[in-house]
């Protein structure tokens, strides 16, 4: 009888987002406190312990992504509004910016041209099929704006966003050793590189370094968003009549 | 209120670009060219405001989570994945490292270029 109820409730839960939205919530929190727990170890970065959770959850279950989905994208469209609300600390970084404004901008330039073709690249040279090779083109990128790319170069935005997500991954875990085998001492130098490699997850990493490397990745990461999506779309189109 | 107002605001500018976007047809995100006239803005005006400030704190304080749905995304793509493992996981530690390295030296080399240039301007 009691099997029977929980059944209809299932029912009843599965059809509305409410059940995807509130597991959504649930499974970052409790992925966060893990990662705090475990003094912001980049292996366990929420992102990933979560997505991870949720999939073994809903394979578990047999629910399907668009089900999950349904909840799930109340989170998703806030990726929007908080693209906009990056050119909040824009502002505010912006005397910082005016004084490094010719070297930070023929850095972020020439790193948005570096990440996307480095990928494209070794993808292709090592077989990899032409969506998944534009599904990676944005993927040291802040994740709303690489998905927005991904789909206009003819990528796999839900692709591009779980590529985003292990980019930024790798770029904070091999970050500080990468910097110290290059000798390189400056926080401002750092948080740039770090910001056009591994956008807001590096971001997250530069701010426990300290606060100067935190504000130029964050910096960074703004600028080689807007430079990626205003250069990539508009070159790969350009390559693609020369073919 | 506050955090009304900034959301609102945030909103309005992504709005804006997302019109913009589709009327003049440029190939770059709505959100983006909101957060470029957001931007433009706040300079023009030469201050942001605490209901923008809360607002925009509150949402990239949460970054994170707001990627996981997507990401979940991921069980979709399983048996792409899966194939080409090898060349994914490849590209994206290689070009991770080299991405990083090289922008750091792009940075180091092309600030000692310019300040030797605005000493000898000097």
């Amino acid at each position: 009888m009691i099997e029977r109820d929980l059944a209809a409730i299932w029912v009843y839960l599965s059809t509305t987002p409410l059940l995807g939205l509130t597991i959504t919530l649930v499974t970052y929190s409790l992925a966060h406190q893990l990662y705090i727990y475990a003094h912001s170890n980049p292996l366990l970065n929420p992102v990933l312990t979560s997505v991870i959770a949720l999939i073994i959850l809903l394979v578990l279950t047999g629910t399907s992504y668009e089900t999950y989905f349904e909840g799930g994208q109340f989170v998703h469209f806030l990726l929007g509004p908080a693209t906009v609300a990056l050119a909040v600390p824009l502002y505010q970084q912006c005397s910082k910016l005016r004084k490094l404004f010719l070297p930070v901008a023929i850095t972020v330039i020439s790193g948005a041209l570096i990440g996307a073709f480095s990928s494209i690249g070794i993808a292709w040279f090592l077989g990899a099929s032409l969506q998944t090779q534009l599904s990676l083109a944005p993927k040291s990128v802040t994740a709303p704006v690489a998905m927005g790319i991904s789909e206009q170069i003819g990528g796999l935005p839900s692709l591009t966003a779980v590529l985003v997500v292990l980019t930024g991954i790798i770029g904070a875990v091999i970050g500080s050793k990468l910097f110290e085998l290059m000798r390189i001492k400056d926080d401002s130098v750092k948080g740039i590189a770090m910001g056009i490699s591994a956008h807001g997850i590096g971001t997250a990493r530069a701010f426990q370094v300290s606060p100067e490397m935190g504000a130029f990745s964050a910096l960074a990461m703004a600028l080689s968003a807007f430079a990626t999506a205003v250069i990539l779309p508009w070159l790969l189109n350009f390559l693609d009549m020369l073919n | 209120m506050n955090f009304l107002n900034g959301i609102t605001l945030l909103l309005i500018y992504q709005l804006a670009g997302e019109i913009s976007v589709l009327l003049l047809r440029i190939p770059v995100p709505g959100p983006v060219l909101g957060m470029i006239m957001l931007f433009i803005t706040l300079v023009w005006r030469g201050r942001s405001s605490t209901s923008l400030d809360s607002a925009s704190t509150a949402l990239l304080s949460h970054l994170s989570l707001l990627f996981v749905p997507a990401g979940v995304g991921m069980m979709v793509h399983f048996d792409r994945i899966i194939n080409e493992w090898l060349p994914i996981s490849i590209a994206l530690i290689l070009s991770t490292v080299i991405t990083m390295a090289a922008t750091a030296a792009i940075m180091l080399a092309s600030r000692r270029l310019l300040a030797k240039k605005v000493e000898k301007d000097d």
